[in-house]
């Protein structure tokens, strides 16, 4: 009896917290458009984008160069090295380029918003712009989420950018595939809608659910230390298991029914 | 806190390298060319069989790739494949002695097609804008020869 009450009360309070998290987002997109806010959107894109910069170019330079080098040793072996080109940017384009760069930024930037926005809870901030007659949501949350919307794709792109040149560098310049080779049969094979814009739509829906999580779990944490630690951690654990799973179902809907 | 100033730069830069990236794929990465900016014409061509050809493999004449392949269809009444061939009006001329063929880029490589140009008899026997190719040949399908060749062991 204890235990199904226990269920219950779970159930009620993960319910709860869906019907707030969705009331938080209906009133974002409810306060869009006022261009007054606009320099607070600025700020957060320099927060969550440029300064997502630095890991992310290095991450996906890395990532190119060892995809390069762990395919070469198996491609050489059949001949088809000059398939080290299309090998790279599709795998970047249609899946690393997104996931990892969701993943870097849910523990990157993901969970400084969630700290962040905990700790104004925790220290009455949120409440004190309320005595204010200064919606928080407007305020606070609705720049953090849109400009990670805004800049967690354009981080996806460059890093899929800089993984295939850091995969041009190990190629052509180390291991001597042919240059012209590796640019001509990326060419033919990598096509603008299928792999470029696929990859985008993957990138912006990773983009809504990471900054979601991170906004929500900042906004609804509990105004403890404790809270706050918890709710950083549940906003990477979070968002990071929700990608990796709605990378699976996106990527069966786009390239599993050719 | 930075001035305003500064991180208008700052998000201007990232935008702008982002723009920058999207270029490079445009240019670099994705094929935009000979299909949208370079007149074709097309021609059609019977196979028994495709193999593992697709819509948008290479055309080649002599590793030289002159079109694509823009469709491939089941003729309706004889049930054979018939390929499109959009070809590059740089190569207008072709005679209609012209044979075609699938080929496969090295052991394992992708399927393309193979044009031989025949010999120019009469000055009008040129091929033109939704012709036929008479003399094709088809895909090598590696099963079906292992096949002729397991049943010519058995007698």
């Amino acid at each position: 009896m204890k235990q199904i009450e226990r269920l219950g009360a779970n159930v009620i309070a993960r319910l709860k917290a869906l019907g707030r998290s969705s009331l938080m987002l209906w009133n974002v997109f409810a306060s869009v458009p006022r261009l007054k806010n606009f320099p607070l959107f600025i700020k957060q894109m320099y927060v969550l984008g440029v300064q997502s910069l630095p890991i992310i170019l290095v991450a996906g330079l890395f990532i190119g160069m060892v995809m390069a080098l762990q395919s070469y040793t198996v491609l050489v072996d059949y001949g088809a090295e000059a398939s080290l080109g299309p090998f790279v940017a599709l795998s970047l384009l249609r899946e690393l380029g997104p996931v990892v760069t969701a993943l870097l930024f849910a523990g990157r930037a993901g969970s400084a918003l969630t700290a962040e926005i905990g700790l104004m809870k925790a220290t009455e901030q949120l409440s004190s712009l309320e005595m204010m007659a200064v919606d928080p949501i407007k305020r606070i949350i609705a720049p953090r989420l849109l400009a990670g919307i805004v800049s967690m794709p354009m981080l996806a792109l460059l890093f899929s950018v800089v993984g295939i040149i850091g995969g041009y560098l190990v190629g052509v310049d180390w291991l001597g595939v042919d240059s012209g080779s590796y640019w001509s049969v990326m060419q033919s094979t990598v096509s603008w809608q299928q792999d470029v814009l696929n990859g985008c739509i993957k990138s912006i829906v990773f983009a809504f659910i990471v900054t979601y999580v991170a906004v929500f779990k900042g906004y609804d944490c509990l105004p403890t230390s404790e809270g706050i630690s918890q709710a950083t951690t549940q906003t990477v654990v979070y968002s990071s298991l929700l990608v990796l799973g709605l990378d699976f179902i996106l990527t069966a809907l786009m390239f599993g029914l050719e | 806190m930075k001035n305003t100033k500064t991180l208008e730069v700052a998000v201007g830069l990232f935008t702008l390298i982002t723009i920058l990236a999207v270029v490079f794929l445009s240019l670099k990465v994705v094929n935009a060319g000979l299909q949208g900016e370079t007149n074709t014409y097309l021609l059609h061509a019977k196979f028994d069989n495709i193999g593992g050809l697709k819509s948008r493999s290479a055309i080649k004449i002599g590793g030289v790739t002159v079109g694509r392949v823009t469709a491939i269809t089941v003729d309706p009444v004889d049930y054979t494949p018939v390929v499109t061939l959009a070809i590059s009006d740089m190569y207008k001329e072709l005679p209609d002695t012209t044979s075609v063929s699938i080929l496969t880029s090295g052991l394992l490589g992708e399927q393309y097609i193979g044009l031989q140009p025949g010999f120019l008899i009469d000055e009008s026997d040129v091929l033109v804008d939704g012709d036929f190719i008479e003399d094709t040949k088809s895909a090598l399908v590696l099963e079906d020869l292992i096949g002729q060749f397991l049943f010519s062991q058995g007698d």
